[in-house]
């Protein structure tokens, strides 16, 4: 059974349809990359998946279990929504790390705050404390991060922010990691330390589904490519099978415009 | 007449001035996140009545509310409600103007520096599963406050010296303390030495502020 299968996902912004009947299931520990141009829907389809966009139509199942139908309005209270969300991580492109924290706090807050509603938090707050911080600090050390855990997001570079991030959003125990152009507001010399660090999670089997401009790393992490284009899927496949062996003349053009630009 | 006994008269005066400034800080400031939630509310109708009243608090000046505030109710034959305070009556009328009228303006300032916290920072909340309220108070509430800090130092500012309209009511405020040296003795100092005390108060407010911006130092928005 797949961990993920999205069906027939629709998104309309007034009268533009962003995302068209978008379908697509991922293996658990997987990791599926989807690239296209700008305006392709591919970061929408990422936000649906988060939740930060409601689908106008379709469904998204997790483990078997319906996270969203659009049929069901139960599914859609802003609880349950609350609640399904931490199926999903996510990766910002702009990190969005709380400037008032530290990467330690960053790392621990939304943890604290779901420790806090449970019953038994004041008999055994320190523990609780304790166990929460453990494991911050074990994902920073992780992220190569053990030197800056009391450093603000404002004293650390891009790419250390974006470290601090994909702690940040580990640390929830998500099922499924996404990452919207993780590298894109990053300079090249800094793209690298990020791209290593999901490399690294990708040998580790997390299930992810990463939204990148960076094709190379996309064909060497990547067990799957989805070829975006105008809101629809117009190619679905491995990686040999959609960068080497393309028979699509969308995705053929997208691609030679990228080797273009990058040569 | 000797200067100390002046300035300890015109003290006692500033000790209503500075009643009504802190008094009104304690009602407007809460009131104004109230109002500027209002002004935000996806909720057309709330929102357009707020609009409404922020418009008509801004739009008209401060002496003529605490005017209507004070007698409009007994001239509408509704009763004399500040007639309950007994000789503070008119003091609190004045507060009562004072809260509306810097909450109006304390609203659209927390409007500003809510809206200007970066969308991003609400949904990184979200998605860690954190719920509205947690959002706001353990995320953008203390951006918010670094953000405010400095257009609310004016408005504290502003605040102290629009108390001495509190003396269309007749109540004995500095500058009608000071008012009362010249016309029954001739004095005109006094008057002119109330100065005094406001320069010392925003003195003070300047370092209260500049202390807290330096408090704020150690994150950046």
């Amino acid at each position: 059974m797949p961990i993920l299968e999205v069906k027939n996902i629709n998104k309309n912004f007034g009268a533009t349809k962003v995302l068209k009947d978008i379908s697509f299931s991922l293996e658990k520990g997987q990791a599926l990359a989807i690239i296209g141009s700008s305006g392709s829907g591919k970061t929408t389809l990422l936000r649906c998946l988060n939740f930060l966009e409601i689908p106008d139509g379709g469904q998204i199942i997790v483990n078997g279990k319906p996270l969203f139908d659009s049929k069901s309005h139960n599914l859609q209270s802003e609880d349950e929504i609350r609640k399904n969300r931490l199926h999903f991580g996510m990766v910002f492109q702009s990190f969005n790390l709380f400037p008032q924290y530290t990467a330690l706090e960053n790392v621990m807050l939304a943890n604290l705050l779901m420790a806090k509603k449970q019953q038994d938090y004041k008999k055994n707050k320190h523990e609780i404390h304790e166990k929460i911080e453990s494991e911050a600090m074990m994902l920073l050390e992780q992220m190569s991060l053990a030197g800056r855990m009391s450093h603000y997001p404002h004293q650390l570079s891009g790419g250390q922010q974006q470290r601090v991030a994909i702690a940040r959003a580990l640390a929830m125990k998500p099922d499924i990691l996404c990452f919207d152009e993780p590298t894109s507001a990053l300079d090249p010399e800094l793209t690298g330390e990020v791209l290593k660090v999901i490399r690294s999670l990708a040998d580790k089997h997390t299930t992810m589904v990463i939204v990148t401009h960076e094709m190379s790393f996309a064909h060497d992490v990547a067990d799957q490519i989805i070829f975006m284009d105008k809101g629809v899927i117009v190619e679905q496949g491995t990686p040999e099978q959609v960068f080497e062996h393309t028979q699509n003349e969308r995705t053929k053009s997208f691609l030679s415009r990228f080797s273009q630009n990058n040569t | 007449m000797s200067a100390s006994v002046v300035f300890s008269k015109l003290f006692e005066g500033f000790g209503i001035n500075c009643t009504i400034f802190f008094v009104t800080l304690l009602g407007a400031l809460p009131l104004g996140l109230l109002v500027s939630f209002g002004s935000m509310s996806k909720f057309r109708p709330i929102r357009y009545f707020i609009n409404t009243v922020v418009w008509i608090i801004r739009g008209s000046p401060l002496m003529l509310q605490i005017i209507f505030i004070f007698y409009v109710p007994s001239l509408i034959h509704i009763g004399n409600p500040w007639a309950a305070f007994g000789t503070n009556g008119r003091i609190v009328a004045v507060c009562v103007a004072f809260i509306i009228n810097y909450a109006c303006y304390f609203s659209e300032i927390f409007r500003g520096g809510i809206q200007s916290i970066p969308k991003g920072q609400y949904e990184a909340g979200l998605v860690l599963g954190m719920t509205k309220s947690q959002i706001f108070f353990k995320i953008t509430l203390l951006q918010v406050i670094k953000r405010v800090i400095p257009p609310m130092g004016n408005e504290f500012m502003t605040l102290i010296k629009d108390t001495a309209l509190a003396n269309i009511l007749a109540t004995r405020e500095i500058i009608w303390v000071a008012k009362e040296f010249t016309s029954n003795r001739g004095l005109i100092w006094p008057l002119f030495s109330t100065a005094i005390f406001f320069l010392v108060f925003c003195g003070v407010l300047t370092l209260l502020f500049n202390w807290l911006e330096k408090k704020m130092d150690y994150f950046r928005t």
